[in-house]
């Protein structure tokens, strides 16, 4: 079998006497979308900060890109490949949505320390970041600054600092929360071929897209994850149905 | 086509230059001194502002550094006086731009001292640390006798410049004046450039910096380095405008000072500074100049600004900041 | 150096700690509570100073001096949180520093338009006049001792205040869920109020002690207000806990440094050298102890919860 590209193993996680995370053991292939699903309370964003470095792990390993990265930090692992998106959108809201994206092409460059040249002014920057933009449609608004974007504005400017970044792993948090019927279909199409980039951790709510686009999905309650198999075998999962799905299935 | 700000901009520093020109024609040397006194503190501000401004980072402890470029000035121009050595049998120096460059090293190497250790807290906590390692310098410079202690340290004669006489208000007005743009000049490069935009995007979002792969620690300590290397050498321009070092320099009124220069002009904004010491030193010397209890009324006028006019003059004069 | 002198300095160390104590926990409440830094906490201090002096050399009591100490320094404090310091709440806290900053100019002017320049003398009143011996020959002033008695009660006081009172079960749950409370139908804005005004009496109070024994003048509680910083930070802010431990450990670094230090170089260096070094060390001491502890514990010693 290839190697996953992240593979997480018996992580745990305490707060206090609450145990967040159970011994969780997840992993996630090349060129999968692997979905996590599960109640509200059930641990998904504890997981996913711990994952992406924003909370350290109590116990177990996460290894991502071939190398155990429990220590790193948020910034490190994201030099490593791992992209993420928020639940709520995490932008700088100031800066206009280029200037937000050719902030993540300077980082994948490493180039953060140059002092003199205007950034506004270097052509290459721009030109890379206009061409991230233009792939999640939102070149007419790349001048707007991010506070003023709709909310379905900023889900899409997000994944384009992603795409920046040449992630080698996404990490989404609820991508679809907040967006009307229109905009989840759109981007249930984007996301499908986004799979192509780089593997997707999809942290969702909205049944139809997870149906829609995992390969994989992993139920988690409780911080355990109770269940992990493809679409059909989680919707016949006598566990999960009792556990969440409920009328769903 | 100028932008409403630029023009602003525009005056403010034709102003600044204007005004000590005319007033040396007319025989009135004081006013000259005062303008020096408003560039060399806009040049310690914009020092600040690279901080606070673009970074977000509250120090309240920049008076260390100020003082620390007053105080290298000060020893080194004792030195150079007295012919006897410093340490390591350096000799002192009455050349200006050798004790720049002293100054500028030095605040920047305490810079990188105390950044290293108050970054590594936030909010309330970095603005109480900032301010007890300044206090810290304070205590010393009061307590080292050597140097003047409480009562300070006098520097004889103006130090030198080659080519300049420096003795002359108009012509040191000159060389602040010239600094204060360059030093304004670095401001805008540093806050166009992707450093800068990191650094911006650091005090907006954090979290955000970090998950796209920037330290955001590296970014705030490279940035507090450089603010307090150019708020140093402000310091250095003040000791040789004074021909007088004291630990007042370092007291944490003088970063409260700093700051309010700041607030007055505008955060973040090129010329903000400027405006604000403009603003300031007006104030001080007309107010002064009515009643003794001027600082009463500063209290007031600051309070009404912070409360209610949070943009300050340029804020005021030249609508919203744009960021591109 | 004997024994005697040490245990003199030690004392002068926990009568500092126990000032120091009354303002800080002011302070660190307001911070908890309120979420704000108070800079013109300093200005309560002294306030409460020359209302205790004034009040004093105008009936010929200290006690009635006292008394005016609290209500002026309440007062002072409640006149100023309902004008001023309610619209800051919402504030970040650059705006905090410089709106309290700017109060601490405007109370140092009225304070000397109102008093003059010169300082104003306070004195011990006769009840706590005199000296008793300490162990080892030496003696110790009474007023002294009893300072350290009353910031004792005040401490306790306020230990019982907090923990078993509505208004310290209000305060407390402030602390930890702001929000909440209000949904709660706490009256906030009021609670507000008290407790700024409770830490500005516990600060006039302060100011009103320390004024028998220093001088009564413009700007003496900013060194005290530095010093209280450093508490609450090393206590970690919003913790009355912390502030009281920091409080103590502050106050006694620092005077038994003052005391030691110059000794201690006197080992290494020529006396004259070591009574400078000695010195200029000791004035740092506090600073490098808090730089350590905040090195290793980067939110202090009792850190809040959910700050």
């Amino acid at each position: 079998m290839v190697e996953p590209v992240l593979q997480i193993s018996n992580l745990v996680k305490n707060f206090g006497a609450l145990r967040a995370t159970d011994g969780v053991t997840l992993d996630l292939r090349p060129g999968e979308i692997h979905a996590l699903i599960g109640p509200n309370g059930a641990g998904k964003s504890t997981l996913i900060h711990q994952i992406c470095g924003t909370l350290r792990q109590d116990s177990g390993s996460i290894r991502f890109a071939g190398e155990n990265v429990g220590a790193l930090s948020v910034a490190g692992r994201a030099r490593l490949g791992l992209g993420r998106t928020f639940q709520v959108s995490s932008l700088a809201p100031e800066f206009s949505a280029l200037r937000n994206v050719m902030l993540a092409v300077q980082a994948r460059e490493g180039s953060s320390f140059r002092f003199f040249k205007p950034v506004m002014r270097d052509k290459g920057l721009i030109d890379t970041a206009m061409a991230m933009l233009e792939r999640v449609g939102l070149t007419a608004r790349a001048r707007i600054p991010a506070a003023e974007l709709s909310h379905g504005e900023r889900r899409q400017l997000e994944i384009a600092m992603a795409l920046a970044l040449q992630s080698r792993a996404f990490l989404l948090d609820e991508p679809m929360a907040g967006m009307g019927p229109e905009g989840s279909k759109s981007l249930t199409r984007f996301l499908d071929t986004l799979r192509k980039e780089a593997p997707i951790l999809l942290v969702e709510h909205d049944m139809d897209a997870v149906f829609a686009l995992a390969d994989r999905i992993s139920v988690l309650v409780y911080g355990r994850i109770i269940a992990t198999g493809t679409v059909e075998e989680i919707r016949r999962d006598p566990a999960v149905r009792t556990a969440y799905l409920g009328d769903h299935a | 086509m100028l932008s409403r700000e630029n023009l602003v901009n525009l005056v403010l520093a034709a102003a600044l230059l204007a005004v000590p020109l005319a007033a040396n024609a007319l025989g009135q040397p004081f006013y000259v001194t005062l303008a020096t006194r408003i560039a060399i503190l806009a040049l310690a501000a914009t020092g600040l502002n690279l901080a606070l401004g673009l970074g977000g980072l509250v120090s309240f402890g920049h008076a260390a550094f100020f003082g620390i470029g007053g105080y290298a000035a000060g020893i080194l121009a004792t030195h150079g006086f007295s012919g006897d050595p410093l340490i390591f049998g350096l000799p002192g120096t009455n050349q200006m731009w050798v004790i720049w460059i002293v100054a500028v090293v030095v605040a920047g190497l305490v810079g990188l001292a105390i950044g290293a250790i108050s970054l590594r807290t936030s909010g309330v906590y970095f603005i109480m640390i900032t301010l007890a390692f300044a206090q810290m310098v304070y205590y010393f410079a009061v307590s080292w006798p050597a140097y003047g202690g409480e009562d300070g340290l006098s520097i004889l004669v103006r130090n030198q410049f080659p080519g300049v006489m420096t003795m002359r208000p108009l012509s040191f007005f000159l060389i602040c004046y010239v600094i204060l743009l360059i030093g304004i000049g670095l401001f805008a490069l540093i806050r166009a450039s992707r450093f800068g935009s990191a650094l911006q995007a650091a005090r907006q979002n954090e979290v955000r910096v970090a998950t796209v792969g920037i330290e955001p620690y590296r970014i705030r300590l490279t940035g507090f380095v450089i603010s307090a290397m150019m708020t140093g050498l402000a310091g250095a321009l003040f000791a040789d405008l004074n021909r007088f070092v004291s630990p007042s320099m370092l007291s944490w009124h003088m970063s409260g000072e700093l700051i309010v220069l700041i607030i007055l002009g505008g955060t973040g904004r090129l010329f903000g500074p400027l405006a604000g010491a403009a603003l300031y030193v007006a104030f001080e010397y007309a107010l002064g100049g009515l009643t003794e209890r001027w600082q009463f009324f500063l209290g007031l006028i600051l309070l009404v600004v912070v409360l209610f006019a949070r943009g300050g003059l340029l804020g005021l004069l030249a609508g919203k900041a744009r960021h591109g | 150096m004997t024994v005697a002198l040490a245990l003199e300095q030690l004392l002068n160390g926990l009568q500092l700690g126990v000032m120091l104590f009354l303002m800080a926990a002011g302070l660190t409440l307001i911070f908890g509570v309120m979420g704000l830094i108070n800079l013109a906490h300093g200005s309560l201090y002294m306030v409460g100073a020359f209302a205790c002096a004034a009040t004093a050399a105008w009936t010929g009591s200290f006690w009635i001096g006292l008394v005016a100490s609290l209500i002026a320094a309440a007062a002072a404090g409640a006149i100023v949180e309902l004008v001023v310091i309610r619209r800051l709440y919402d504030r970040d806290h650059l705006d905090q520093v410089l709106a309290t900053f700017a109060l601490i100019l405007m109370f140092s002017e009225g304070m000397r338009w109102l008093f003059g320049s010169f300082p104003l003398y306070l004195d011990i009143p006769p009840l706590l006049q005199g000296a008793v011996p300490l162990p080892g020959g030496t003696e110790y002033p009474v007023y002294r001792l009893a300072i350290i008695a009353a910031g004792t009660l005040v401490a306790f006081g306020l230990y019982l205040l907090i923990s078993g009172t509505r208004l310290g079960m209000r305060i407390r749950a402030g602390e930890s869920d702001r929000e909440m409370i209000g949904a709660l139908g706490v009256d906030i804005r009021t609670l507000y109020t008290v407790v700024f005004a409770l830490g500005a009496a516990l600060a006039g109070f302060a100011g009103a002690m320390v004024g028998a024994i220093q001088s009564v003048q413009v700007g003496m509680g900013e060194p005290v207000l530095i010093l209280a910083f450093v508490v609450i930070v090393i206590g970690g802010i919003g913790s009355i806990k912390g502030a009281l431990l920091g409080a103590l450990l502050v106050g006694v670094t620092d005077t038994m440094g003052r005391f030691l230090l110059p000794k201690l170089m006197a080992l290494f260096v020529p006396p004259a050298q070591a009574g400078m070094i000695g010195g200029a060390a000791a004035s740092m001491l506090i600073y490098i102890v808090m730089a350590v502890i905040l090195a290793v514990k980067p939110r202090g010693l009792f850190p809040a919860a959910h700050a």
